[in-house]
């Protein structure tokens, strides 16, 4: 039973830490339609950056401000020179776009920065919580709590600017049909880039962590891989969806591979967080909390 | 001299056409600079051609210079495909081609032995290829993965003092899932059967980068010892999840894949104390700082950043350079001193390879690696291994002696494997008796 | 002026219908042929067969094969890459275990049985759509290189978990050089190829769009969903498949599960999407694009250095070539969003009505 609660815990918190990626996926999804299939690359450029500069002798809280910057300038070049040309065009021609994107994104951090593996240093531990230890026997790393704090900091503040604000409003408009939002006089281009920049943040803060956790390299950007899952369970609108989904893929994917795994050689990790997924698209085509698709003739 | 200079220059030697005979000895890199694992080829082919730099700057082998030509695979199958294709017979034709990746090595596995070139696969690819009869071209030089596997439980072995005391004794194979991962799976089951330990294999999924459900495992299930088969950003992630998990680091041992720099230093103290196989004794040898003196410091280096000169990849091109540039010479002394060798001739090169201790003396690089002697029926040559440890900041050697596992064994299964594929495949193998 | 199909009159309803009803086209589509088949093995060198040409041939196919369940039938893959690998590995152990199999045989079979996975991994788009269907066809690619790597079957237990491919042979003659390969290969992708040309102008073809265009109205109509979608993620998984079988027999030989990654999945995507959406040709154009352009980048950039000494620190010119094939993507994408295949129909309005504008 201790093992079960432990394997249930390790695996939350995993998926806390796919919630990361996931938010940055749904922000640009839920603003205009694309799937961004950049934002990987967007985690490497930003962790890559923030390194760079703070090996460069920077101190972190220079760095990271300093990277912020540099990514907002990005969305900005990313709205003037790729979207805004492509106003109204179909889904999967933005989606292919995104992709254009990645290769010239993940070029330019390998030709800025080198292509070596970087560690990083965030000041907290990640060793096991020793009273934890002691006491019940479960191993949980501080910093896995501390990026669980951090990621839920970051959805409610989504969350409140997605439903509360004005922008946010602009931003379901803009979604639903890119002309429309602009004939009634919402500023797309604006719109675009603020939500570019947000999502050069949340991969900056998912950089960060994941780059604390296994090093700055370019593997960072396969990080992506385990956020699709997530989407797909908890919608690909759906800022608390991302983290819902989070928890339940990275708790059932432990689960299965410690429980399930031994009995067919292991390693299933890699499909079954998708196979759950699709069994739970079977029920729910929308996902959790993906807006309910209303199809009409 | 300006570039319109240079211009003209190239368009002049352009027109005068194939009037230039190429009497260089050409090696073709088929490289990796970008992409996830670029750290391990940029340091690898950095090394092998900084060694090939410095042979040229002492002027050649017997007169004759290296040229290479790079091209970029991304470490993608077909990419590396038409980069063996494309480079093949440039320049008169490729002497050999070392592309430092499984999937590129089974790509052009086939067409070297068509094309008459020889392949190296410094410790990696197919094991039984180790047995030139069935596979004349390839050269799975100084350590196949499953010498290496074998090694590991001697290691383990000796640690506990002797093998017999590995009885009863509960050992995990964390891999990567893949046929990298499996490759060594013969060699430790055969190991558990003859001692009598328990294997318990762990599976990790591509690309390793999220292992927390294997370390629950493995703090569950309290091994005495954790061979890491890994790759990548497998590595630092291990040594990471280990700690976060409470798994003493000192009881991890990782295949070499798994023992650069660029694969601890990520993991930041959580590496300390972590050991790994390999086949460069990490240290400072004559040779390197030779390689500082008339490469680097004359502005021919490879490597952009020179700390890492010296550093477990770097160090395993350099090694690498060495045996191309030994098998070249070996095939000069029979074909004929100062002439450029064709494919078919360092092919005999490598098989006759004999680096002893002497000659590693004379290149200034005794201790660095293992000697090698290669024979027609042995194209591994060594099989030798040492064991490292992270100190934090940097590689120490801990096996004072190349480790050596029962070599015996594994040879009687590389050659059932061999076998296998020579009858999959209509390959009669050679006779080595007739080999002269 | 050039490209004009004033006076071509059709007589009957089979000159309607066949596949290429303007003379111009038939000339062009032979002269393609011609070259294809007479010129390409005069002129060139071992190096375009094996290195160029056969990875252009087999990727189009695949790419085909995605362009009808993706572009015919409007429904979004990502695990084209695991339908080839059923394909090699089938193929492979068809070759293996039945004596005396004729490999054309084989290469059905092995496409059958892609048919046969891409029918059941299938099943999900009958309520699933959009990337949400793109996001699930990954557990396809994920599940299936899974299997391929655990099951030892598969493999004939290869202590590497690698598959060699057998030699083809049809008839006692062995296709061991690179321009009998490309011969072989070039036959089964232009079959495939009139095949799939021919499909999509039927009644199957048409029930696809329909099915793409508007789903409740198709079935509204008396299209069954079901089995057009099915009948599509089979017909495209079985070009997969063969592909998949040709890239292990005629272009790498050796192969690993472990190689129909998921990257290769996406590269297949990319040249969907780039080469034209529901569109024969741009299958064709999209491959040579992604094929042809990293290696002509890494060409030109080997010239710039070697040949004009523009020195480059080591690595720095393979992140440039990353960033300007990027950059020509999004460059394309912009000047035709709908793929390489449209700007060939512009081409080929302009020439009708060269030199006149008007």
């Amino acid at each position: 039973m201790q093992f079960f609660l432990e394997v249930l815990l390790g695996g939350l918190l995993s998926g806390i830490m796919y919630s990361l990626v996931a938010l940055g996926f749904v922000l640009i999804y839920k603003a205009s339609g694309v799937f961004n299939f950049a934002q990987g690359a967007m985690v490497f450029f930003a962790a890559l950056t923030a390194v760079g500069l703070h090996d460069m002798g920077l101190s972190l809280w220079l760095a990271v401000p300093l990277t912020m910057a540099i990514m907002i300038v990005l969305a900005v070049a990313i709205e003037k020179i790729v979207l805004r040309p492509l106003v109204n065009q179909a889904e999967i021609t933005l989606f292919m776009v995104t992709i254009g994107l990645t290769f010239f994104i993940e070029g330019l951090a390998q030709a800025i920065w080198g292509a070596s593996v970087r560690k990083l240093e965030l000041g907290i531990e990640d060793v096991p919580l020793e009273f934890l230890l002691d006491n019940a026997g479960i191993a949980i790393s501080q910093f896995d709590l501390v990026a669980a704090g951090i990621a839920f900091v970051l959805v409610a503040a989504l969350a409140i600017f997605f439903s509360k604000t004005k922008v946010g409003r602009a931003l379901r408009a803009v979604a639903d049909d890119h002309q429309a939002a602009l004939s009634i006089g919402i500023p797309l281009q604006q719109i675009w880039v603020i939500v570019w920049g947000v999502a050069g943040f949340v991969a900056l803060v998912a950089g960060l962590l994941w780059g604390a956790r296994n090093g700055v390299q370019f593997a960072l950007t396969f990080v992506a891989l385990k956020a699709l899952p997530v989407l797909i369970l908890g919608g690909f609108t759906s800022v608390p969806g991302a983290i819902v989904g989070g928890l339940i893929i990275g708790a059932s994917e432990k689960l299965a591979e410690v429980f399930l795994g031994p009995y067919v050689g292991g390693g299933i990790e890699g499909w079954f967080p998708y196979v759950l997924a699709l069994l739970f698209l079977l029920v729910r085509p929308e996902g959790l909390f993906g807006e309910k698709i209303i199809r009409r003739i | 001299m300006n570039i319109a200079k240079k211009i003209l220059l190239t368009l002049a030697l352009m027109a005068s056409g194939g009037a230039v005979v190429a009497a260089e000895q050409y090696i073709p890199a088929i490289d990796y600079r970008v992409g996830p694992y670029a750290a391990g080829g940029s340091g690898f082919f950095g090394g092998a051609i900084d060694y090939m730099t410095l042979v040229n700057i002492n002027g050649g082998i017997n007169g004759v210079k290296l040229i290479w030509e790079e091209c970029e695979t991304e470490y993608n199958a077909s990419r590396g495909v038409e980069c063996y294709e494309r480079l093949k017979s440039k320049n008169g034709g490729a002497s050999m081609v070392e592309p430092l990746s499984t999937g590129i090595a089974y790509g052009i596995l086939d067409r070297v032995a068509q094309d008459k070139i020889p392949m190296t696969t410094l410790g990696y690819g197919r094991s039984d290829a180790a047995d030139g009869r069935v596979f004349p071209y390839v050269f799975p030089l100084i350590t196949s993965y499953w010498n290496q596997a074998a090694g590991m439980i001697k290691y383990l072995g000796d640690k506990e003092g002797g093998l017999d005391k590995l009885k009863g004794k509960k050992i995990a194979f964390l891999y990567h899932d893949s046929a990298f991962g499996k490759e060594p799976f013969p060699v430790l089951e055969a190991y558990a059967k003859q001692v009598g330990f328990e294997l318990l294999k762990l599976a990790v999924p591509h690309p390793g980068n999220e292992q927390q459900s294997q370390w629950l495992q493995i703090r569950q299930a309290k091994p005495d010892y954790v061979i890491l088969w890994g790759w990548g950003v497998m590595n630092p992630t291990a040594l990471k999840t280990a700690q976060r998990n409470g798994y003493p680091r000192e009881k991890i041992l990782g295949v070499w894949w798994s023992g650069s720099e660029e694969d601890v230093v990520p993991a930041g103290d959580a590496a300390k104390g972590y050991t790994s196989m390999t086949f460069n004794t990490p240290g400072n040898y004559p040779l390197l700082d030779e390689l500082k003196k008339k490469v680097y410091a004359a502005g021919k280096g490879n490597l952009e950043d020179k700390s890492r000169i010296g550093s477990t990849y770097h160090m395993r091109g350099v090694t690498a350079g060495i045996l191309w540039v030994e098998a070249i010479r070996k095939a000069q002394e029979k074909f004929g001193k100062g002439k450029v060798m064709t494919g078919e001739q360092v092919r005999w090169g490598f098989e006759n390879l004999n680096v002893d201790e002497a000659k590693l003396k004379a290149l200034g690089a005794l201790g660095m690696l293992p000697p090698v002697k290669t024979t027609c029926l042995d194209h591994e040559g060594s099989g030798a291994v040492k064991v490292q440890r992270w100190d934090g900041a940097a590689w120490k050697s801990i096996t004072p002696n190349w480790v050596v596992g029962d070599r015996a064994m594994i040879r009687k299964m590389m050659e059932e494997s061999a076998g296998k594929y020579a009858v999959e495949k209509k390959i009669t193998p050679r006779d080595c008796s007739k080999e002269g | 002026m050039f490209y004009r199909e004033a006076g071509q009159f059709k007589a009957t309803y089979a000159e309607d219908s066949q596949i290429f009803p303007i003379r111009q086209d038939r000339i062009g589509m032979a002269i393609i042929l011609l070259v294809a088949f007479v010129a390409v093995p005069l002129f060139a060198s071992p190096y375009y067969f094996s290195a160029i040409l056969i990875p252009f041939l087999i990727f189009a196919l695949a790419t085909l094969g995605l362009n009808i369940l993706t572009g015919y039938a409007g429904q979004l893959s990502l695990g084209t890459a695991a339908f080839m690998a059923v394909g090699a590995f089938a193929s492979y152990n068809f070759m293996l275990r039945i004596d005396g199999m004729p490999i054309l045989i084989a290469f059905m079979l092995s496409g059958l049985c892609a048919a046969a996975v891409g029918i059941v991994f299938g099943l999900p788009s009958l309520r699933i759509r959009g990337f949400y269907l793109a996001a699930s066809t990954l557990a396809t690619q994920f599940f299936i290189v899974w299997c391929l790597t655990k099951i030892g079957w598969f493999t004939n237990y290869s202590s590497s978990g690698v598959i060699t491919a057998q030699q083809i042979e049809i008839l006692g003659y062995a296709f061991d050089t690179p321009m009998s390969k490309y011969l072989f290969v070039l036959i089964v992708v232009s079959v495939m190829a009139l095949l799939a040309k021919n499909m999509v102008r039927s009644n199957t073809g048409r029930s696809w769009m329909a099915i793409r265009d508007m789903d409740m109205a198709a079935e509204v109509i008396g299209f069954r969903p079901m089995r057009t979608k099915l009948l599509a993620f089979a017909v495209s998984s079985f070009y997969c498949g063969v592909a998949g079988a040709l890239y292990a027999y005629a272009y790498l030989g050796t192969v690993e599960p472990e190689g129909f990654s998921i990257e290769m999945s996406f590269r297949i995507l990319f040249m969907v999407i780039i080469g034209g959406i529901g569109s024969v040709l741009g299958s064709f154009l999209g491959s040579a694009f992604i094929v042809l352009l990293p290696t002509a980048l890494n060409v030109m950039f080997h010239f710039l250095e070697k040949d004009l000494g523009l020195e480059l620190p080591s690595g720095i010119s393979s992140s440039v070539e990353l960033m300007v094939f990027g950059a020509l993507i999004i460059f394309f994408l912009i000047v035709e969003p709908h793929g390489l295949a449209r700007l060939w129909q512009i081409g080929k309005e302009k020439l009708r009505l060269w030199p006149f504008p008007h």
